[in-house]
């Protein structure tokens, strides 16, 4: 195959201890302490009122993830192709659901039912923004971080003219927590351009191999990249927040890796 | 974005209420026969009408793979086993190896009825999910696609697409560009969703489901009949030499969103209009060209009225159309996949599927809707598919010669 390739032009990030980029490069570069604080999800102030009373935590996460990576690009929510990728959607309201259909009364509401569709987040995004633009959603599991980012960077090389890549992984209530042990909130945004376009923060290269995952040196942070989905990213951001030219592998599925080629 | 290269659909086949594989499938849509009745699933009390897959009970994963066990897989396996499509597809791993065959499916709600039968099963003290719980196996919407890699034993890159009712039209399109860039050189496409309460009581909750089998595009439609169904597709690039004259080829993809609303499509039908002309755009077709029209069709005054819009702003009145779901119900993430499947049917046979159960079209729609099945050469057909959250997407497909 050839490397598919393109430009990084804003990045977002939020996750326990994680508040926005800048923060989490500081992290990265071990210039600031890490913290494994609760993740801190903002109102999504970019929602009309109605929608925004119905928007749950995963909504709120992607959205603040993709509000943080678009104001650093300066680009234009309303032009741009959107891909969601998430392992489980919205584990609150998946929970609610299931504990009304086990219940007597099984009259779920339709807001819990419109927002059990795992497309939820894209379809508040698209309303939030008036972006009528093509948008998928995904899921793959542990390897939902690198579906998304493969199915980005291969929209791009069909001819894309950017495309924003969001990866979004909340925890469920119990019981479902004990089988799905995902800690907290989790959520990385990249808006990815044409190769070599102006403005950019890094070049990306992705090839599909076979080596073993980049793991992380800090304990914590590796624990937080294996146990929430969205956290396989983790060592791309490291190696942006170095500024570093490296080859980062991310985990994709079974024993195929994403080989991420990150020029600065 | 979708790009210009021609695939064929190497093998294809459907299950749904309609029966399992390709010649129920044909045999139902000959004699108008629709596969609804009324709903007795599980332990839903809903005064409604379901599309049940007749068996899929019956249906026995293999052993290594029982933490996969749930109705959607046992569907997905049912579906795999039919018209030689897993041979097929097996054939294709072998030559050109099982990393360069990718696997994409569309489902909405994956295995979820297990998770809802075992919230009954709660342990009373600690409030636990039953030991036989799998959350990989059954719950997470990529269960589906997980268990289809494993049984066919594939390797290429992989994903489940859920974008709720148009879940399985987008796999093409994923599956087109990845093809297109030469990281994989076929993919199994398709769709499958299976009942549940989650669905039945939900799209009751937004008083959309019809206590009567649906009536798409009729005066007295009053909503949808939900239903059940594997629907899958092998996606190959189209040999330069020995081409077979009358393979079915995937000639464009079209994907949009309303921006709209979460569980109601714009009234004007733009974003449908712009995901019909996406993928004419994308086959490089015009209108005129398109021979029939597999609509959305739910079923629903607002679906079927905003359809109608979307159509008539675009192709005018006289194109033939027609919904399948009065036979099929609405088969949700499945139904992309499924409707497919049947435009394929109908390249091959020239029979264009009078929809079932319409009386009286309403006399605001102005479709050219058919009620009778009409024989002719059909050479490009249409599929549309609108999902939950505004995500739209149109399948362009035509016959080779």
């Amino acid at each position: 195959m050839t490397p598919l390739i393109a430009s990084l032009q804003g990045v977002g990030v939020l996750g326990p201890g994680f508040d926005n980029w800048a923060c989490t490069a500081a992290i990265l570069r071990h210039e600031a302490a890490y913290q494994a604080l609760a993740t801190l999800l903002p109102a999504p102030g970019v929602l009309p009122s109605a929608e925004r009373r119905r928007a749950g935590r995963i909504i709120k996460l992607a959205l603040a993830v993709g509000a943080e990576a678009l104001a650093q690009a300066g680009a234009d929510a309303r032009t741009l192709p959107t891909v969601f990728s998430s392992s489980g959607g919205d584990g609150d309201n998946c929970h609610e659901i299931c504990m009304t259909l086990a219940s007597e009364d099984r009259q779920i509401s339709p807001t819990r039912f419109h927002n059990s569709v795992h497309n939820a987040a894209s379809g508040y995004w698209s309303i939030a923004y008036g972006c009528t633009r093509p948008s998928t959603s995904l899921c793959a599991g542990d390897a939902s971080f690198g579906a998304g980012l493969l199915e980005a960077m291969a929209q791009l090389a069909c001819g894309a003219e950017s495309v924003m890549v969001l990866a979004y992984d909340a925890d469920y209530p119990q019981p479902l927590r004990a089988t799905r042990a995902i800690p907290d909130a989790f959520a990385i945004a990249l808006l990815l351009a044409p190769a070599q376009s102006e403005r950019a923060l890094a070049q990306l290269q992705l090839e599909l191999v076979g080596e073993s995952p980049t793991t992380l040196n800090d304990p914590q942070l590796e624990a937080l990249r294996l146990s929430i989905p969205a956290a396989r990213g983790l060592p791309l951001l490291e190696s942006l927040a170095l500024r570093r030219a490296a080859v980062v592998y991310l985990d994709y599925l079974d024993s195929t890796r994403l080989a991420i080629g990150v020029s600065v | 974005m979708s790009p210009a290269v021609p695939l064929q659909l190497t093998r294809f086949t459907a299950t749904s209420c309609l029966g399992s594989g390709l010649a129920s499938s044909r045999a139902a849509l000959e004699q108008q026969r629709s596969g609804l009745a009324p709903c007795r699933f599980e332990s839903a009390r809903l005064d409604t009408y379901i599309g049940e897959v007749p068996g899929v009970d019956d249906v026995k994963l293999p052993s290594r793979l029982q933490r996969f066990d749930c109705r959607n897989n046992r569907l997905a396996l049912l579906g795999l086993q039919q018209d030689n499509f897993e041979a097929a597809v097996r054939t294709s791993a072998a030559r050109w190896g099982h990393r360069r065959v990718g696997v994409f499916l569309g489902t909405s709600t994956s295995g979820i009825l297990s998770t809802e039968i075992a919230f009954r099963r709660l342990d009373p003290v600690t409030g636990a999910l039953p030991g036989d719980f799998h959350y990989l196996g059954s719950h997470n919407s990529f269960s589906l696609v997980d268990f289809v890699r494993r049984y066919l034993e594939l390797e290429g890159p992989a994903g489940t697409v859920c974008t709720a009712c148009s879940s399985s039209a987008k796999v093409f399109a994923t599956a087109q560009r990845l093809i297109a860039l030469d990281l994989i050189d076929a993919a199994l496409v398709g769709g499958v969703d299976s009942l549940c309460l989650t669905t039945l009581y939900g799209f009751h909750s937004l008083q959309l489901t019809s206590a009567a089998p649906c009536r798409p595009f009729d005066a007295a439609r009053d909503g949808l009949s939900i239903g059940e169904a594997a629907a899958y597709a092998l996606l190959e690039r189209v040999p330069g030499s020995n081409a077979e004259p009358d393979s079915i080829r995937l000639l464009g993809v079209g994907e949009s969103s309303d921006a709209y609303h979460m569980s109601s499509p714009h009234p004007e039908g733009t974003g449908a209009r712009s995901a019909m002309q996406a993928a004419l755009t994308a086959a490089h077709a015009t209108p005129a060209e398109i021979d029939y029209i597999n609509l959305h069709g739910t079923g629903t005054p607002s679906n079927d009225s905003a359809e109608d819009r979307a159509v008539t702003a675009l192709f005018g009145a006289a194109t033939p159309c027609s919904s399948t779901k009065g036979a099929t119900g609405h088969a949700l993430g499945a139904a992309g996949a499924l409707e497919a499947v049947l435009c394929a049917l109908t390249l091959q046979s020239g029979l264009m599927p009078g929809g079932l159960n319409t009386r009286q079209q309403d006399p605001r729609l102005k479709v050219n809707y058919l009620t009778a099945n009409r024989r002719a050469p059909v050479r490009r057909v249409l599929s549309n598919s609108f999902g939950f959250g505004g995500a739209n997407c149109a399948l362009l497909f035509g016959r080779a010669a």
